[in-house]
């Protein structure tokens, strides 16, 4: 295989991006600890360039390395978002770990990295380019989230990440080795053609898709796979959360689409039946589980797990799809609830990582306790992330529901869109009572002494980004709308 | 006024804009704008009375704005004559909603009126909107300000109220949503007049009317899902209870006559029995439990169901007189509900007590306020003159015509009411007070007569002159009848089949009687007292009913 400069001209965007981070580890040991935070700009400004680059390919399609990547629309649609979520993320970054004292200058060029793998994730058309890409996120997102070292906690969110990612890593892995063996390539679109016109009749393929749902399914924290999640959550420190929570949620449903509509359509009935079973059950623990937590952080991480389980809601309906034109809509409406649940998670994400303030940890649900009283407007950005996760109208959380719920209605499953909602309801029971907790009731005695909560500037970026994303989308998604169904197309 | 101007915009959107407005005024000016807003809204409405066209069953200052390309979602509004006197009826409570809560909201009143606006803006959105997923999205949003205004101002056990009122509202929507998304896989459009006008397999029809069911039937409530009712009613504050019995559980009903009736009209047949079924163990059990109670706001609360009992029946004689006195029963009980719970707020912020038992005895130490008790009163149990009678009547005379069974059950409701209404004026207003009990009571103060006799002037006018709200109302119900019994039936069919067929109409189930006539008549002369002038405009011009009755005599 030979690759030309053409071919490193279409991956600018990902080679900045390591290159990016080459810098920041490089330049990072010459700055005192109190400064290292001030690289937090650069890489912002690397963000910057790649979004417009990534911005300026809208419309073209390109193979590079002899088809081992590919830059489309829908490629650029996941990296505009990862980008944009990065970007967020360091912003968020800068002030809480500020306030954790955690002046490691490593910490961007971990995002840096973390980023670059989500990003080849999202282009890659080869299985294992594709694999290589989720390695180099999970590597950098392992270290992450046990940055904050001198907590047990997050050590062990750590450790439990890396043993259970690893062995995700193996069966995905083991799934690509199968496929290779039943159609001698890696590549998805060989893979296609090889499989056009099998059915349920060759089981290696069979086999292979199964080993290749887990793989994913413990990226996108899918039931039963979902079982580090909420320890993983709670214990990295709160931007990392964050990160994890909206980006490798992010970049994983880019890449699995791809390959399950990419490379396993001919699978379609098979897989889709399989999805269903796990969307279920997604939705109903999600959910469940989510009604008795206490840690606000553990909290939002089953929310995260139910909400995996509604943009899967999307995926089922389009393996379930008989017309081209219904599974078109069906993938759109995923990558529209993704865009959404990006700004209301990492928003709500932001508030928590705001409540931390001194010895506060803010991370209980009690600590919210009047918060509608010590800062207001706080209280309000939570309420409309909340009102948002629930689905809740005029909110972008509504949209996203919308859609997906729409696309299985067109398809015939209806019911699957009833249970869905009826879990939208539980749901809104645990979302509504952050809201009770800040509005209704009044702060215990002596909260008058804690520590005043002020929006440092970065946050107060993150917040306004997030807020304007749920607001603005779920009142006019137009434009989204346009942007997710262009970047569908681009898939075959 | 030009017609283009999107003055059902304004009405929308200027209160929503307004609560923002709020926030950028002094502490002190706060409760002036929020009278101020309200008031515009009312101004800018009562013109369009005038405006609106009676005669014409179309939507009228429509505005249709595409919102969303894929799938499409439009931003249409508009207004019908069962739409329009609901609109009126929200823009005029509403002022009177920021007057009661004056001095009794003390803390956070910018808030708090802030979410009253925002209500105001998203209960009209409910009412003029006409794309379905725009009606979804209004109907949804106002459970966060009602969450709110319930769970910062309500009272000791708020909380639980609070969260049951929006589980329960939730749960119902749910189904509603996908009964939208159904219809539009089916039509491929959300546009409610589109799909009023499509037809559907009767299979299809049963799930879907089982779908709106269970979201207007909780916001009504109708029986079996009216628990949420008093625990909202009792916890919120006056404002909020008012707005909740006047507005809310409208939308319910409205829901049922704007869908389920014109877009499900084989299934509506179906499921007439269980309806009226259902509103007459509302009727009836509701008027039980307010009998039982001993706290001003649960006992109105219960009168709501039991009121709302009647709409719903009336809706479900599926003929004109049921369904317009059901919509004038709607109005009506907005109106006297609404003043009882203004009533009742007045009366807590002196006694800071709900219980009869320690506010007996009113009429010696407030003479005004035992006077406009005793007017929401009558009104409420259906004196003649006063605006309930109409509404009552006219539901009463098209369950005569539906169902007499149903018909003679329901008038045993109404005794109920006069009985718990009566007994609560007579202990309230004219009990002997404990001599412990009451300390000097202040009578009702010009603020407060203001938030109150607007409501009695409705009594009164609807009560003796009703013919202005009626005559809105023909061509819309006419069109929604025009659905339900799709074959207009025309005086020589009737002659052919009449005793050869099975009648076509469920208003003439079984032979009318001297007595149908009679009231059809007396409904004729008491409310329509232009029939003899110039222009000849019976009560039900034009329906299958009119017709009938010329054949008939």
């Amino acid at each position: 295989m030979t690759f030309s400069f053409g071919d490193l001209l279409l991956v600018l965007p990902e080679l900045l991006v390591v290159l990016a981070a080459c810098t920041v580890l490089a330049v990072e040991p010459l700055l005192d600890p109190p400064h290292r935070q001030r690289l937090a700009w650069p890489s912002l400004g690397t963000l910057a360039i790649c979004m417009g680059l990534i911005a300026f390919r809208i419309g073209h399609r390109a193979e590079a390395f002899g088809g081992l990547v590919t830059i489309d629309d829908y490629g650029s649609f996941w990296k505009l978002l990862l980008c944009f979520v990065a970007g967020l993320t360091v912003l968020l970054s800068h002030s809480y770990l500020k306030e954790e004292r955690l002046h490691i200058g490593e910490y961007y060029a971990l995002v840096l990295l973390t980023l670059s793998g989500m990003m080849v994730m999202v282009s890659a058309t080869d299985l294992l380019t594709i694999y290589l890409g989720t390695e180099l996120m999970s590597l950098a997102l392992y270290v992450m989230a046990g940055l904050k070292r001198p907590e047990p906690r997050s050590l062990e969110a750590s450790a439990k990440y890396f043993v259970l990612g690893a062995f995700s890593s193996g069966i995905m892995l083991y799934g690509v080795s199968l496929l290779y063996g039943a159609t001698g390539s890696t590549r998805l679109t060989v893979i296609a053609s090889a499989l056009t016109g099998s059915g349920s009749d060759t089981p290696l393929p069979l086999v292979a898709t199964v080993l290749l749902t887990a793989g994913f399914g413990f990226k996108l924290a899918l039931v039963p796979f979902h079982m580090w999640t909420p320890d993983v959550y709670q214990g990295a420190p709160t931007s990392v959360t964050a990160f994890m929570a909206v980006a490798s949620k992010a970049a994983s449903f880019g890449a699995f689409l791809r390959v399950f509509l990419d490379g396993l359509g001919s699978f379609k009935t098979d897989w889709s039946v399989l999805l269903l079973v796990l969307c279920v059950a997604t939705l109903v623990l999600g959910n469940s589980v989510a009604l008795v937590q206490t840690n606000i952080k553990r909290m939002l991480a089953y929310s995260s797990i139910a909400h995996a389980g509604y943009a899967m809601i999307g995926v089922v309906a389009a393996g379930w799809a008989a017309e081209r034109g219904h599974e078109a809509t069906s993938v759109a409406s995923v990558l529209l609830y993704i865009a959404v649940y990006v700004f209301m998670t990492f928003g709500a994400f932001a508030v928590v990582a705001m409540l931390r303030k001194g010895d506060v940890e803010g991370e209980e649900i009690d600590d919210f306790t009047g918060l509608a009283k010590r800062h207001p407007l706080g209280a309000l950005m939570m309420l409309v992330f909340m009102v948002s996760l629930a689905g809740i109208p005029p909110t972008a959380g509504f949209i996203g529901k919308f859609y997906v719920f729409m696309s299985a209605v067109e398809v015939g499953l209806t019911w699957l869109a009833v249970i869905a909602l009826v879990f939208a309801v539980v749901s809104a029971y645990y979302y509504l009572r952050v809201v009770l907790v800040m509005y209704m009731r009044e702060p215990a005695e002596g909260t008058e002494t804690l520590p005043r909560l002020i929006l440092s500037p970065t946050l107060s970026i993150v917040l306004a980004c997030a807020i304007a994303g749920v607001i603005v989308l779920g009142l006019y998604p137009g434009p989204l709308v346009s942007l997710a169904t262009q970047a569908v197309r681009a898939l075959q | 006024m030009a017609d283009s101007f999107p003055w059902v915009t304004v009405l929308i959107f200027l209160p929503i804009a307004g609560a923002a407005a709020l926030y950028m005024v002094a502490k002190t000016a706060v409760r002036a704008l929020a009278l101020g807003i309200t008031m515009a809204e009312l101004v800018i409405a009562v013109p369009l009375w005038w405006q609106f066209d009676p005669s014409s069953a179309a939507m009228q200052f429509t505005e249709q704005v595409a919102w969303i390309a894929w799938p499409p979602v439009h931003y249409h509004v508009g207004l019908d004559g069962i739409s329009f006197p609901l609109v009126l009826m929200t823009t005029a409570l509403l002022p009177l909603c920021v007057l009661v809560s004056w001095h009794s909201i003390e803390t956070r009143i910018r808030d708090f009126m802030a979410l009253l606006l925002v209500m105001e803006g998203a209960m009209i959105g409910v009412f003029a909107a006409l794309d379905f997923v725009l009606f979804y999205i209004f109907w949804e949003a106002m459970l966060i300000p009602m969450y709110l205004l319930i769970g910062m101002w309500g009272g000791p056990n708020r909380l639980y109220a609070t969260v049951k009122f929006v589980l329960y509202t939730l749960a119902g929507s749910i189904l509603l949503l996908v009964a939208i998304l159904v219809l539009y896989a089916q039509t491929d459009t959300f546009d409610i007049l589109r799909l009023s006008r499509a037809s559907y397999s009767p299979a299809l029809q049963m799930w879907l009317f089982v779908a709106f069911f269970a979201a207007f039937a909780v916001k009504i409530p109708m029986f079996p899902f009216h628990t949420w009712l008093p625990d909202a009613h009792v916890e919120a504050p006056t404002a909020g209870s008012v707005i909740l019995a006047s507005v809310l559980l409208k939308m319910g009903t409205y829901g049922f006559l704007r869908f389920s009736l014109p877009m499900l009209p084989d299934a509506s047949k179906v499921f007439t029995p269980l309806m009226i079924t259902l509103s007459i163990i509302a009727i009836i059990y509701g008027a039980y439990m307010a009998l039982a109670q001993t706290d001003l706001k649960k006992l109105i609360a219960y009168s709501s169901v039991s009121h709302m009992g009647f709409v719903t029946l009336g809706l479900f004689t599926c003929n004109l007189q049921g369904i317009e006195g059901a919509v004038i029963q709607m109005i009506n009980h907005g109106i006297t509900t609404g003043g009882l719970f203004l009533l009742v707020g007045i009366l807590y912020e002196r006694t800071h007590s709900r219980l009869i038992a320690d506010n007996v005895g009113l009429a010696k130490p407030m003479p005004r306020y035992a006077t406009c008790l005793t007017i929401f009163a009558l009104s409420s149990l259906g004196l003649p003159g006063t605006n309930s009678f109409v509404g009552e009547f006219l539901v009463l005379a098209g369950t005569f015509l539906a169902n007499k069974f149903a018909a003679t059950v329901a008038s045993v409701g109404i005794i109920l009411a006069a009985a718990y209404l009566l007994w609560m004026v007579q202990r309230v207003a004219f009990g002997v007070p404990s001599p412990t009990s009451l300390p000097k009571l202040r009578d009702m103060n010009g603020r407060e007569m203001a938030t109150v006799v607007p409501l009695i002037v409705f009594v009164f006018l609807i009560g003796v002159f009703p013919n202005p709200l009626v005559t809105r109302l023909h061509s819309s119900v006419n069109q929604v009848l025009a659905r339900l019994l799709p074959a207009p039936v025309s005086a020589e069919t009737v002659t052919q089949h009449h005793d050869a067929l099975p009648p076509p109409t469920p208003a003439d189930a079984g032979n009318p009687s001297d007595f149908v006539r009679w009231t059809r008549g007396l409904a004729e002369s008491s409310f329509s007292y232009e029939a003899s002038s110039a222009e000849p405009r019976s009560l039900d011009r034009g329906s299958p009913d009119a017709q009938l009755r010329e054949d008939l005599s």
